[in-house]
């Protein structure tokens, strides 16, 4: 892939000058941003297409025949196409611009769910965000499907065996996570792939906590869908990508009606557009979809492998600091694991160390995560969960357990 | 003392604090100190789901005043519970349901009464007012 032939040196400093916010003060005290999972702050160069769009360039998109119209058009089916090579997808109208990764998870549960009948098993994780779990309770609800839960182990894995156990010809689709956004853990989504294709289902793959992290391929992993979010991959929020194989998204009748969706409307009989307008009713967020073309052409100059080099540093030098804290229990031991660390501390609430933390200039995560059964699998009310982006630092890491243990002796 | 007169209390001792921490640190010994809801009313019918704490309460009209007990799973959320009950107790059911709270904004704390927070406490406190509404009619 050419990404790699273009890749800068890694500098973290350097780096850090591109993202505004990083620079700013909160409570008096220099921000330390570790909630990247949540939502990745923004470099500069997106911002400015985000104030050059609505400056200079705004119009509706697909239809006028003047001249900003076709520049935004183009701007946008630009952004598409720096998508669909950078998750190295086949065709440019397999990639569909969604709300985000939500919105891609509920347009095939409604669409392609439409294909399914009573009976029908779906299989998703016991480590899914609620995104990932309701739309298919809802789909199980209308169509009389059955919702299979693949369990996990103790350290936030997979167990396979199970997986296999509850595969069957029955299986519909398997949609679970790439990498968990509480636990961290790297799911091996190859093998799941290899195996649901065998026994006949489809598989969707929810990337919103990988694209960011680690090279995805759509064509080397053969999934059947990929989702993902533009704010968590340095892009705008209210945008998002859904990519199909064009064979199945061609089979799915369209999520919504509307405008540019159409091929033709009578009031007898309308004909539906083709990919990917099917699925793209009314006016889309056009900034969005171009901007996140610009971070994904922001993230794609660098070195990726460099990248997950420093997060994991990063992490690992995070957990070794935690664990000198007594009581302190990191959750998601996964032997494959990205820059996610969530941990709980003997008798403290995560919300009361949420709380100090803020007020020390701190952004981490509390609570559940939007992951209710994991949490209930570890029976814990929440975790704390610091995710490191590429321009975090150590010293950063350093502030931090610094204020944690000024918390942590005021809570006990 | 009147339910102003507490407020007013409050926000004095609060004002020797201009440290966000040292306002915390007296919040959490506020609620470490509190032994706040008996065991047999901390029940499921009593707890309030907070997105990120739970917040049990319990509402009575003792010689026709509100009285209230109340805990939380988070100590942070309870010391504040602590500042509401030191306030709200023991006053007649119509001042408790019309009262103005501005000791939470006054002392930097209205961001936990904020329904974004989700810890429970600005449910607590609505179902607090409908309670003493309720001991009205």
């Amino acid at each position: 892939m050419i990404r790699d032939d273009i890749s800068i040196p890694f500098d973290v400093q350097k780096i850090r000058e591109d993202f505004p916010t990083l620079l700013r003060s909160v409570n008096g005290k220099d921000l330390v941003y570790f909630d990247n999972g949540a939502t990745s702050q923004k470099p500069q160069v997106v911002i400015d297409a985000i104030n050059d769009y609505y400056t200079n360039n705004n119009s509706n998109i697909h239809r006028g025949v003047h001249f900003l119209s076709q520049l935004a058009t183009s701007q946008y089916e630009e952004a598409r196409k720096i998508i669909q090579e950078y998750i190295n997808a086949p065709l440019s109208e397999e990639v569909l611009f969604t709300k985000g990764t939500t919105d891609s998870i509920n347009l095939v549960a409604s669409s392609l769910g439409e294909l399914f009948s009573e009976g029908d098993e779906i299989i998703i994780s016991a480590m899914e965000h609620h995104s990932n779990i309701v739309p298919w309770q809802m789909l199980c609800e209308r169509k009389g499907c059955i919702l299979k839960v693949i369990p996990i182990s103790e350290s936030g894995e997979l167990k396979m065996d199970e997986f296999d156990r509850l595969l069957s010809n029955k299986t519909k689709l398997v949609s679970v996570t790439h990498i968990s956004n509480t636990l961290g853990t790297i799911n091996p989504i190859e093998e799941i792939i290899k195996k649901t294709h065998a026994a006949g289902g489809y598989v969707m793959i929810d990337g919103a906590q990988s694209v960011q992290h680690i090279p995805v391929d759509v064509q080397a992993l053969d999934c059947d869908f990929f989702a993902f979010s533009g704010h968590k991959v340095f892009g705008p929020t209210g945008v998002g990508i859904l990519y199909g194989k064009k064979e199945i998204l061609d089979q799915m009748p369209p999520y919504q009606g509307g405008g540019d969706m159409i091929a033709k409307v009578t009031f007898e009989k309308t004909t539906y557009n083709e990919l990917p307008h099917k699925f793209e009713a009314g006016t889309p967020n056009i900034s969005g979809g171009i901007c996140l073309g610009t971070a994904i052409s922001y993230l794609s100059e660098m070195d990726l492998s460099a990248i997950h080099a420093h997060e994991m540093e990063l992490a690992a030098y995070a957990e070794e600091k935690l664990l000198q804290f007594e009581g302190m229990r990191i959750v998601g031991t996964a032997q494959r694991k990205t820059s996610v660390v969530s941990f709980v501390v003997d008798g403290i609430h995560p919300f009361d160390v949420g709380t100090l933390l803020d007020k020390q200039g701190i952004a981490v995560r509390t609570g559940h995560h939007c992951t209710q059964p994991l949490m209930d699998f570890y029976q814990i009310p929440g975790t704390i969960r610091a995710s490191f982006a590429f321009y975090n630092t150590k010293e950063e890491i350093d502030v931090f357990i610094k204020a944690l243990e000024r918390s942590l002796n005021m809570l006990r | 003392m009147t339910l102003d007169e507490k407020q007013q209390e409050i926000i004095d001792e609060f004002a020797i604090y201009d440290d966000w921490m040292d306002k915390y640190e007296y919040i959490i010994e506020l609620g470490k100190e509190l032994p706040i809801i008996s065991d047999e009313n901390k029940t499921d019918d009593k707890l309030i789901e907070g997105c990120q704490s739970r917040v049990w309460l319990h509402t009575d009209v003792v010689d026709g005043k509100m009285s209230f007990t109340a805990d939380s799973d988070a100590i942070i959320t309870k010391g504040i519970i602590g500042l509401l009950i030191r306030v709200l107790n023991n006053e007649d059911p119509k001042e408790v349901a019309t009262a103005e709270l501005r000791f939470i904004d006054e002392i930097g704390l209205h961001e936990h009464l904020s329904p974004t927070r989700s810890n429970g406490l600005a449910s607590m406190v609505k179902k607090l007012k409908l309670s003493a509404i309720a001991a009205t009619s």
